[in-house]
């Protein structure tokens, strides 16, 4: 178990600049998502971590120690592959027990270690088998089994779960996060999967274009999205965003040719926002309260379709050029006309300047 | 449709053809039988296997097949497959640039070069080195002759096995000879097989560069043998204990080629064994 310090991580590839400028802390025992779009550096910074990837420039500690310089060998983590890196060539037994192996450890106490470790991750029947024979959960705890079983320090996971069919993922996640309280280990795990990473973390890291771009607890996240960018990333669907100008007493929504206003005596605006300063507006889609007639401070729009999902359904209305998603909590959406009406939650509205960034 | 007298043109040309190829067979099939065996193909009047115990009971044909093919063929192996293993490691996994040309100009120069407009630097080189008729020199040369294409061979084998397998023992402790030895030889096995019988094979079938660095008719392997069978009154060819000869000489690729298509069907050739 370990506390990791990241201190400004830089690593290019080429002219490519993968990782900028990043700093983390991550404390003992605690699981923390890396959670970003594709190429955003999130695999850049759990392989320097690792020691399989060396920093342009910054500092890694692991525990307080710096091992930016350390080999991958000697820095004592643990690390399950997005592929599962399993030796074709081995049997079970002797994947899970390779590092073990190389560590010297004896023959019976390396199968009785293998053996305990398995029997707790139920894959005590597969140890005489090859990977080639076993299905893809059951090669994800023999890689999760893999890495447990030498006791790192710390563990990296390189999107896990993205091999798997959507059943098994949702089984696998409940187990690795039931395997990680109860071995009170610090993990890194890196997904592009925003219900992943809300799932399984502690703390989640949201990263885009090489950099940070927010820190928080996933509730956190969920609720005070710092830019347009963590808005539109999390949550399933995501937050709706409107562009918006203030004008005199009314918010305008601006939906190309069919711009619309609403009243701002009940709303909490921003002190930053001046008259005919232009705007995005975020609301979530379970804020949207959907009318069949005008009510004050709705928008008109047109139904475009309905999505039943079984425990909820999404209704989508187009205002203008814009599609705006809402979430009834119902299994199945009421019977629409082409014209609805949509009311904004002001206690739940959030505001972004122009740079993106949300306005206090 | 066809017309009758083109289907009977094409008919006696494949004919023909097949006739050009398939008589010098017949006469390997025929001849070691025949103690009257003459260069033409004819079937044995009274077939023996007189040839073959003339040929087993000449120490040195039977020395140079058993024992000088077998060495000069297996180093060869050993040699090549062992350092274009490690050649082609390197080369995958590291970042030459240029890396692709590099291999495509060191297999031209082989094929270019190696024939018989090199044997003259080659035979001055292993002259002064002192290996001059001895299998070491044999076996360096052959080597080096093969080494460019098994690299080429091996890469593709190397590139199909996953990075992430070396990684994974990166991480979990192992040292760079570790890995190699665990994970990334074991993983490249097929290749290693397809390039060790490739050189063997072709050590085994080898004429021009030991019939020039050796010497000692007691070092000779099988394939310079062939060219001892003179008789040393008339110097006439022994024709005799050349087909017999032949055949013993043959059979070792021959039960190699069955073994390997019984074991594995010549299926690892794709590079990924299913």
């Amino acid at each position: 178990m370990a506390s990791i310090a990241l201190s400004h991580l830089r690593k290019t590839f080429g002219k490519v600049i993968a990782v900028n400028d990043v700093s983390l802390t991550i404390a003992d025992g605690e699981f923390v998502a890396l959670l970003g779009p594709s190429g955003c550096g999130k695999t850049t910074t759990l392989r320097m971590i690792s020691g399989l990837e060396m920093p342009d420039s910054g500092s890694i500690y692991i525990n307080g120690k710096d091992v930016t310089n350390l080999p991958a060998r000697l820095r004592d983590v643990a690390m399950v592959f997005q592929d599962y890196a399993l030796y074709p060539h081995m049997t079970i037994l002797e994947n899970i027990g390779y590092p073990l192996k190389v560590r010297g450890v004896s023959k019976n106490a390396l199968t009785a270690q293998v053996q305990a470790v398995a029997a707790n991750l139920q894959i005590d029947e597969l140890l005489m088998r090859r990977p080639g024979q076993l299905s893809g959960g059951q090669q994800q705890r023999v890689a999760v089994a893999r890495a447990v079983v030498h006791r790192a320090q710390v563990f990296l996971f390189d999107e896990p779960l993205s091999n798997l069919d959507a059943k098994l993922r949702l089984e696998a996640r409940a187990f690795l996060k039931h395997l990680q309280r109860e071995v009170g280990i610090t993990a890194v795990y890196v997904t592009h999967d925003q219900a992943e990473a809300m799932a399984l973390a502690d703390k989640i890291v949201v990263m885009k274009e090489g950099g940070i771009v927010q820190v928080g607890t996933p509730l956190e996240i969920y609720r005070y999205p710092a830019n347009t960018f963590v808005a539109s990333f999390i949550g399933s669907p995501p937050m709706n965003l409107l562009s918006c100008q203030l004008d005199g007493s009314q918010l305008q929504v601006l939906a190309g040719d069919d711009t619309q206003s609403i009243g701002i005596e009940r709303m909490a605006l921003p002190s930053r926002l001046t008259a005919g300063s232009q705007f995005t507006l975020g609301i979530r889609p379970e804020h949207i309260r959907l009318k069949t007639t005008p009510t004050a401070n709705s928008i008109r729009g047109h139904l475009y379709v309905t999505q039943t999902l079984g425990s909820e359904s999404l209704v989508i209305v187009r205002v203008g050029d814009l599609l705006i998603t809402i979430r009834l909590f119902q299994d199945e959406a009421p019977p629409l006309p082409d014209v609805v009406y949509l009311c904004f939650e002001t206690d739940h509205l959030f505001f972004y300047g122009q740079d993106g960034q949300v306005l206090q | 449709m066809r017309t009758l007298l083109q289907r009977i043109v094409i008919t006696v040309f494949v004919v023909a053809v097949a006739t050009f190829f398939i008589t010098p067979l017949l006469w390997f099939i025929f001849a070691p039988f025949n103690p009257q065996v003459s260069l033409a193909v004819t079937i044995p009047q009274s077939p023996s296997l007189a040839n073959f115990a003339e040929v087993l009971g000449n120490s040195l044909a039977m020395r140079g097949l058993l024992q000088n093919s077998v060495i000069i063929g297996v180093g060869a192996m050993v040699g090549t497959s062992l350092v274009a293993a490690l050649a082609a490691y390197g080369l995958s996994r590291g970042s030459i640039p240029g890396r692709s040309l590099l291999i495509y100009v060191l297999i031209l120069f082989s094929s270019v070069v190696t024939g018989t407009a090199s044997m003259v630097p080659i035979f001055k080189l292993i002259f002064d080195l002192g290996l001059i008729n001895t299998h070491t020199g044999v076996i360096l040369v052959m080597i080096g002759g093969l080494l460019p294409s098994a690299i080429f061979i091996m890469q593709d084998f190397v590139d199909s096995v996953p990075r992430s397998y070396e990684e994974a023992a990166m991480v979990a402790g192992a040292s760079p000879l570790q890995i190699f030895r665990d994970v990334t030889f074991p993983s490249m096995r097929p290749g290693v097989m397809v390039v060790g019988i490739w050189a063997l094979v072709n050590a085994w079938g080898a004429f021009l560069i030991p019939f020039i660095l050796l010497r000692s008719p007691e070092l000779l392997p099988a394939s310079v043998t062939f060219y001892t069978f003179y008789d040393p009154e008339s110097g006439m060819p022994q024709i005799r204990m050349v087909a017999a000869y032949a055949v013993l000489y043959t059979l070792p690729v021959i039960l190699l080629y069955l073994l390997i298509n019984w074991r594995y069907g010549f299926r690892f050739f794709g590079g990924i064994k299913q």
